[in-house]
């Protein structure tokens, strides 16, 4: 979906184009894991739209998605969060995950 | 002072992270003579970093004599603007120094991929080993609880070393499993950012047509308001084809504004003093990453048996809204923390004790003599007068002061400043004391 900037100069960047931009070396094994459990009592879900990645989902029966490929590994998920034991939080295998260029 | 007693270590200094810091640590261990390992986890140093875009060098005279002759830079800024925005009204003081644009040099914008490369080729060049595609996954300690190394993600790869020189930037899991944080107080979220980014393409005259530059020459401008009342600001800063524009968000300020980060960036975007320098910039892309914020009252403690902390994983940054210097304080942080891991090898103890010298030589330095003097600017920066009123006050004096409505005679700048504050609601016993701790802090 393409949406026009109020300046009509050009159309805003799609979420899916932006995280384009980015180049990963996804690892095998995830870095981070989110509890969803934990996640379906909490009424907060800073992740959801703190994360500038957009990793976070809510799904339908109150729990979380959650994708770490293409995760920035900033750490904002972390610390945002408040529930002990919704996130385990480490860096991908050496050598892996984002390979940033122009940062 | 009792001997060591485990067997031999691999390396004399083990340093954890190839960013400023660590290049910097490892650059001085190494030319101490010292055996060094540089472990990054990234698969190039700078993979996994993002800042603004301004590298301010003067440490670098000491460190890397000559460095502008060497140093990957994009533009060397010769025009600084700080910039108030309000929804409707910008308000910039700019500043421009055509000394800047010759040696020695002021600030420099610079790709992290290539700053930091070429900082960790220098201690690679001095002899340190640069191990990358790695991460340390803990420490390593003795029976006495000193630290003798680092744990890495690698088959067997324990690294041990005398000293280890923890360098891993905001997050640091070094410092954090060495309980260096014990006495900070409140949550890291409280004095941590979030900082997102976008680098954009333009062609190269039109940089230098938009922003009035020509040659190697750029501008940057750091930005107070404009990121939807959330406390933080942002930066547009040029590079040689490109632009480098982003916000830095409080990160209780962001979980509480319920907003996007790229939606503020967006909002910043559009705003019209901001629009027409980027249009029809592409987006060559997208990147975050967090700050240390707090300065020197949400430092940890840098030194311990073993180990010793520096840069962002000791908050070294500067980072204050408008204010964002953190390359600088890393440098320096390194270059005394290699130094001081160097004299207490040469004397056989490197205890804490032994290592207390590196606090003694930040004290003495820019490092921790900038951040004790400017304490309370983080505060300052973030409080609701500074990110929500002043910005809108100041707008709106300028905008009386430059509105002409003859026939009706001019208002008085005081009738002006009080104006502006009743309508912003400021009180004026507020903006002397805040002006007041502004010149104490930068006097
Ligand atoms: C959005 C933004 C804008 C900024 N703007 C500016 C600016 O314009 N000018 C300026 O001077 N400063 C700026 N800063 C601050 C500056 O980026 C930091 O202060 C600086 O990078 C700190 O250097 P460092 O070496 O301490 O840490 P970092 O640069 O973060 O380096 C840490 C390194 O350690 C590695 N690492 C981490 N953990 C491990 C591990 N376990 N094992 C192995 N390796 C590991 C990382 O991959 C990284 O390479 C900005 C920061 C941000 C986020
Ligand atoms: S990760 Fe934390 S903040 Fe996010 S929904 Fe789960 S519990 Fe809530
Ligand atoms: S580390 Fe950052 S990018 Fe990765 S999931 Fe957490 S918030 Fe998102």
């Amino acid at each position: 979906m393409t949406q026009t900037s109020p300046q009509g100069q050009r159309p805003a960047v799609s979420f899916e184009d932006r995280m384009a931009t980015v180049d990963f070396r996804v690892a095998e094994r995830a870095h981070i894991t989110v509890d969803t459990d934990v996640c379906r009592s909490c009424e907060v879900r800073a992740c959801v739209h703190a994360c500038p990645a957009a990793l976070f989902v809510p799904t339908d029966d109150g729990g979380i998605l959650f994708n770490y490929e293409q995760c920035f590994e900033c750490g904002t998920c972390y610390q945002v969060c408040d529930a002990p034991g919704a996130l385990t939080w480490s860096y991908p295998e050496g050598g892996h995950g984002v390979a940033f260029r122009q940062g | 002072m009792p001997p060591e007693t485990n067997p031999a270590p691999a390396f004399d200094v083990v340093v954890v992270g190839a960013g400023p810091a660590g290049s910097a640590a490892a650059l001085e261990a190494a030319r101490a003579g010292l055996s060094v390992a540089l472990l990054e986890r990234g698969p190039y140093p700078g993979a996994k970093n993002v800042y603004g875009g301004v590298v301010y060098g003067r440490i670098l005279d000491e460190l890397v004599p000559g460095w502008w002759e060497h140093m990957p830079v994009q533009r060397w800024v010769t025009r600084r603007s700080t910039m108030l925005l309000t929804g409707s009204q910008a308000l910039t003081v700019d500043f421009r120094a055509e000394d800047w644009g010759r040696p020695p040099y002021n600030g420099a914008t610079a790709f992290r991929a290539e700053l930091d490369g070429w900082l960790a080729r220098l201690a690679e060049e001095a002899g340190a080993v640069l191990v990358p595609s790695t991460t340390a996954t803990g420490l390593l300690r003795d029976t006495a609880g000193k630290v003798t190394g680092v744990r890495t993600d690698r088959p067997g790869g324990d690294l041990t070393g005398r000293v280890v020189i923890a360098c891993d930037g905001v997050n640091s899991f070094l410092a954090k499993e060495a309980g260096l944080f014990a006495k900070v107080s409140g949550k890291q979220a409280e004095h941590t950012s979030l900082g997102v980014k976008e680098t954009l393409a333009l062609p190269r005259e039109v940089v230098e047509e938009r922003f009035g530059l020509s040659g190697r020459h750029g501008q940057d401008i750091e930005i107070l308001g404009g990121t939807g009342g959330i406390p933080g600001g942002g930066f547009l800063y040029t590079n040689l084809e490109s632009v480098s524009v982003g916000v830095v968000l409080s990160l209780t300020g962001l979980t509480a504004s319920g907003v996007r980060p790229e939606a503020v960036l967006a909002g910043l975007k559009e705003h019209p003093a901001i629009a027409p320098l980027l249009r029809g910039a592409e987006l060559k892309e997208y990147s975050a990453h967090l700050i240390p914020e707090g300065g020197y009252d949400t430092m940890p403690e840098l030194v311990t048996d073993g180990m010793l902390v520096a840069g962002d994983a000791g908050a070294m940054c500067l980072a204050a809204g408008v204010w964002l210097e953190g390359v600088n304080y890393a440098l320096g942080a390194g270059m005394y923390a290699g130094r001081a891991a160097a004299e207490a090898i040469a004397a056989g103890d490197t205890s804490r004790t032994g290592l207390a010298g590196y606090r003694r030589l930040l004290e003495e330095s820019f490092v921790l003599a900038d951040h004790r003097r400017l304490r309370r600017v983080p505060g300052l920066v973030f409080s609701d007068r500074v990110q929500r009123s002043y910005p809108g006050l100041l707008c709106d004096v300028a905008q009386g002061f430059f509105t002409v409505d003859n026939p009706r005679p001019k208002p008085g700048l005081r009738r002006l400043v009080s104006d502006a504050a009743r309508r912003r609601g400021v009180r004026l016993r507020h903006l002397l004391s805040d002006a007041f701790t502004s010149a104490r802090s930068f006097r």
